[in-house]
């Protein structure tokens, strides 16, 4: 690819923290670095990444307001964890927290476990409990 | 490029911006104790070009694919091919030990460079933040409770404090960093370049020509062809394209410089040209150019089933031709490439 070939599609991937540099060819046919701010397959495949997720979000949202879910499914789809990740972060058998994810298990748990969890989610343990804030 | 300096310990610490975390602090590591080498020739020396496409390693229910071996093994290969020696220290349960020893060498103006987890660091962009835990960074300087930090992804220095610091050093999950620090112990005097670049160059044809297990080098790209032809009929339209996009994460998203590593290593072989005097190298740069382009053309193939990703349609079989014509050009590349240095 040649320098002034660099792509410089802006779709907000880097939310203007940094820019990438791309290695490229220069006028004489020598390689240096240029500044991207984006390039278009790579946001559609970035943001076909993020929908599949919030897609997830979504499906389980809906879930814990019917009640068929704990928040903590919610929370763990939002961070983008699954049970088994959550289950390290928490230091807890995989299992134990598959059980949370049950409303029933989670209306049991202690004060320090829900804060434990909450702590992982970066909410507090009312934002937590508090199941009519995912009711759009 | 952009290069920052910040005094440590009346020496200056200069922080250049890189595509790749791993070469990148490698690099600025070394130029604190006065070795220049740029990023493409780290990765080189280290031989960090390769491919796998694993379907049997699947994250969140898509297949790997790779365009860099493990994480880790650039720095290890470096540091061998260098006769540089690395200090390493891993704390695996206590996080405030983890920070005590850092804060001992930072005291001691040692830049230090360390895992970190990049769900958790607060100055990367959202839509970059995934549960990826074999991201470095250099710490090399406190103030004021913050911690001044190169990360080789940023432009600039960044900071994060204690807390933020220490989470980072301790994400979970696959790679967790479990406190992983490391630093310069020793440097030879004299480094030999031409040796070290070739030992570089020959194990990247070996691992692209003869690993004799399909997922990996040139197999693995004409096997990954093979899948994404029947990726519509096997997976459906949608699903389908979420595999494929996949496929294009891993050839662009954050630290390749650009199709899968492939312009990083041309850039690479021109810099080898230069420092060996084999003008064959200069040649071949410009061949692993081309291929890259062909690459390119694959994402933007790719590019246009992602957004029309409801209905599967022919341009599974063209990306799929173009793979297979990738990989035709590469093994040829790196025949001659091996034969350019025998």
């Amino acid at each position: 690819m040649k320098k002034k070939e660099v792509p410089q599609d802006d779709a907000n991937m880097m939310q203007g923290k940094f820019r990438e540099p791309v290695y490229s060819l220069d006028e004489t046919g020598n390689y240096t670095t240029v500044k991207s701010v984006g390039w278009d397959p790579k946001n559609a495949v970035m943001q076909q990444a993020w929908d599949h997720i919030n897609e997830k979000v979504e499906e389980t949202r809906l879930k814990v307001i019917n009640g068929q879910l704990s928040p903590i499914a919610y929370y763990m789809e939002k961070n983008i964890m699954d049970v088994g990740l959550l289950s390290k972060y928490m230091g807890l058998w995989k299992w134990t927290v598959k059980k949370h994810l049950k409303p029933k298990y989670f209306n049991k748990l202690s004060e320090e476990r829900l804060a434990q969890y909450a702590d992982i989610f970066d909410i507090t343990p009312g934002q937590l409990k508090d199941i009519n804030q995912l009711k759009k | 490029m952009r290069a920052e300096k910040i005094i440590v310990k009346e020496k200056v610490f200069e922080h250049q911006q890189a595509a790749h975390c791993e070469n990148g602090v490698v690099s600025n590591l070394l130029r604190y104790y006065n070795v220049e080498l740029s990023e493409p020739l780290v990765f080189g020396i280290g031989s960090g070009l390769f491919f796998s496409h694993m379907p049997f390693l699947k994250v969140d229910g898509i297949p790997v694919t790779s365009f860099r071996p493990l994480p880790g093994i650039i720095f290890s290969r470096i540091s061998k091919r260098l006769g540089i020696t690395f200090k390493k220290k891993r704390f695996k349960n206590s996080p405030q030990k983890a920070m005590e020893a850092l804060n001992a060498n930072i005291s001691e103006g040692i830049p230090t460079g360390m895992l970190v987890g990049v769900y958790h660091l607060s100055y990367f962009p959202d839509p970059y933040r995934f549960h990826f835990n074999a991201h470095n960074i250099v710490v090399f300087g406190r103030e004021n409770g913050a911690y001044h930090i190169s990360d080789p992804i940023m432009e600039d220095f960044t900071q994060l404090d204690y807390k933020e610091l220490m989470r980072v050093r301790y994400a979970k999950g696959v790679f967790a960093p479990k406190g992983h620090m490391y630093w310069v112990e020793n440097i030879p005097d004299s480094i030999d370049l031409k040796p070290a670049i070739y030992k570089g160059i020959r194990q990247t044809c070996k691992h692209m020509l003869t690993i004799p297990i399909h997922y990996f080098g040139v197999k693995g790209i004409r096997f990954m062809a093979k899948k994404v032809r029947n990726y519509p009929k096997k997976l459906g339209a949608r699903k389908a394209a979420l595999f494929t996009g996949q496929i294009v994460r891993a050839l662009e998203e954050i630290g390749t410089g650009g199709a899968g590593f492939r312009f990083m290593y041309a850039a690479f072989l021109q810099e080898a040209a230069k420092i060996t005097g084999n003008d064959k190298l200069k040649d071949l740069s410009f061949e692993m150019t081309a291929i890259g382009d062909l690459w390119r053309e694959f994402a933007i193939i790719t590019g246009r089933i992602v957004k029309n990703r409801n209905k599967a349609d022919e341009s599974y079989n063209h990306a799929a031709d173009l793979l297979l014509t990738i990989a035709d050009k590469e093994e040829t590349f790196y025949k001659k490439l091996r034969e350019s240095i025998s």
